[in-house]
């Protein structure tokens, strides 16, 4: 499954030494955003509501038993700032526009349009990749600040009306604010910057590397979306337990 | 096709000469070319026939840097095509048998590309010379705004020949230009094919079956059977030449039993 590992390092490296045109390529990185946010914004908002009910749900009971009730805002928003906002939005993500990506790029490399390109002097990389991961890289950290403000608010719309957990609408956002630090959030956002230069890259990789027709495509775009799943499962411990030494503390 | 043998005189002499010795290429077990030797000289149109499948694209392919060979040598104006960037030294041209044109880009944002995203020309500028390709091609000014997707097989051949020749190029290789055309369509091409290397002086390279197209333009025409080059000569010595296939090849007709 990792043998393509070296090539994709590639890729990233060829990404990192193009980033001096990003400038140029401005406008296809724009077209890009506009496509991603157009695809996913409205999903990223509905998916973590439910994200942030849930955590709620889960915990709520378990804390209000014990009298910590006071706590659940900032559990549940640790939880969603720090790892469940960017592992689900990286999914999220993974699934709607790598996916969309790999296959663009699949089948261009299948109509000989990335052959094309190279003929006219065009590197596919300029052209092509480093639009697509800038934007993805940009788009993502910002859906995981939308998901954290709505999550936040499911978690709290949960905390209010369930009877179990009742925990008041003051008590709930207070705990929060005592809480969660800007750090908390910035560990979060640093995360979802790396899983966005995976999937982007994972994806832009599969679908350069198509071979052999629409069956390669198919092929292709479930790699990419399997590969950047794995890749962003085995990160995210990864870069828990490297960014660690940033918390200001353990506040459970 | 009635397109006159055109005078042996390369005006400007922007062409560059290829020169390829012993290439051989294989996939898996099939040995495709097997030690293709071969020299097209600057400026000259050069025409490639052979059976389908004998390996003419792939060969067209290496020429490009698109295929890496698997030994031998590929000299473009005696340089060493490698794999990567050679199109920086020397201004290519590759019109692909399906066109590789981008569906995600208009017919006109196609043709002007290559001015584009090299920031060549300013808009306006672009824009004339879109329509000035178009027009050589014999394609509607209408058909600027339309996306390859909505166009024939044959529009999009053209439209790909539109888009090669803004690159203003030194070399230029053509695959099957004539494959999809109507004759009147095709004479038109192998006409542009010709003005193109008169004006500019480039090196031409056409893969065809068309036997009037090759005769007609032809400077030299080589013959790719076997995966080797089995026959090379001027359009006369071809049609006297000895070789079976070739022969068979010139001489097909259809006639009702
Ligand atoms: N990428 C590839 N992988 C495997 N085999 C290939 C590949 N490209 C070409 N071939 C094989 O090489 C042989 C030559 O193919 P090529 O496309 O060059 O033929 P051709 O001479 O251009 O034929 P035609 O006149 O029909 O276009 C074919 O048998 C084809 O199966
Ligand atoms: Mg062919």
């Amino acid at each position: 499954m990792f043998q393509n590992f070296g090539e994709m390092l590639l890729l990233f490296v060829a990404v990192g030494r193009a980033l001096p045109r990003v400038w140029r390529e401005r406008r296809k990185v724009a077209e890009q955003l506009f496509d991603i946010g157009n695809a996913s914004l409205f999903m990223a908002c509905t998916l973590s509501l439910f994200i942030g009910g849930v955590l709620a749900l889960q915990t709520g009971p378990v804390l209000v038993e014990r009298g910590l009730g006071s706590a659940l805002g900032g559990l549940v928003a640790l939880g969603l700032c720090k790892e469940l906002a960017p592992v689900m939005m990286a999914v999220l993500i993974a699934g709607r526009i790598g996916s969309a990506m790999a296959a663009e790029l699949g089948s261009m490399r299948v109509y000989q349009e990335i052959d094309a390109l190279r003929t006219l002097n065009i590197n596919p990389v300029h052209y092509l990749v480093l639009p697509r991961v800038v934007a993805i890289g940009l788009a993502l950290p910002c859906l995981v600040v939308f998901a954290n403000l709505v999550g936040w608010l499911g978690g709290a719309i949960v905390s209010l009306l369930n009877d179990r957990i009742a925990v008041s609408w003051s008590g709930y956002f207070g705990n929060i604010r005592e809480t969660v630090d800007f750090s908390d959030v910035a560990n979060g956002l640093v995360k979802s910057f790396v899983f966005a230069v995976v999937i982007g890259v994972v994806s832009c990789h599969q679908g350069l590397t198509t071979l052999g027709g629409p069956r390669g495509v198919g092929r292709s775009v479930t790699k990419a979306v399997v590969n950047s799943l794995v890749l962003i499962l085995l990160l995210d411990y990864v870069l828990t337990r490297v960014l660690l030494p940033f918390d200001k503390g353990w506040r459970f | 096709m009635a397109s006159p043998v055109p005078p042996p005189t390369s005006p400007t002499a922007t062409g560059i000469p290829v020169a390829v010795r012993g290439l051989r290429k294989s996939f898996g077990d099939q040995a495709v070319l097997k030690g293709v030797d071969l020299d097209i000289r600057a400026g000259e149109v050069f025409v490639l026939m052979g059976p389908s499948g004998s390996g003419k694209s792939v060969f067209l392919r290496h020429l490009i840097g698109l295929e890496a060979p698997d030994s031998g040598e590929i000299r473009l104006g005696g340089e060493l095509a490698t794999s990567e960037g050679l199109g920086e030294r020397y201004r290519l041209a590759m019109v692909f048998q399906s066109g590789g044109l981008l569906n995600s880009l208009t017919v006109a944002e196609n043709v002007g590309l290559y001015l584009s995203e090299h920031r060549l020309k300013p808009s306006a500028e672009i824009a004339r010379v879109v329509a000035e390709k178009l027009a050589a091609v014999r394609l509607e000014p209408s058909v600027a705004a339309k996306y390859p997707t909505e166009l024939s097989g044959g529009m999009r051949k053209r439209v790909a020949i539109a888009r090669a020749l803004v690159t203003d190029p030194q070399l230029v290789l053509f695959d099957e230009p004539t494959s999809e055309l109507d004759p009147l369509v095709a004479l038109a091409i192998g006409r542009e094919i010709v003005g193109l290397n008169h004006r500019t002086g480039a090196t031409i390279v056409v893969v065809t079956h068309d036997r009037d197209l090759a005769f007609g333009i032809a400077d030299r025409i080589a013959f790719l059977d076997g995966g080797e080059i089995a026959a090379i000569g001027s359009p006369a010595e071809m049609r006297a030449s000895r070789h079976p296939l070739l022969q068979q090849f010139l001489a097909a007709d259809f006639k009702p039993e």
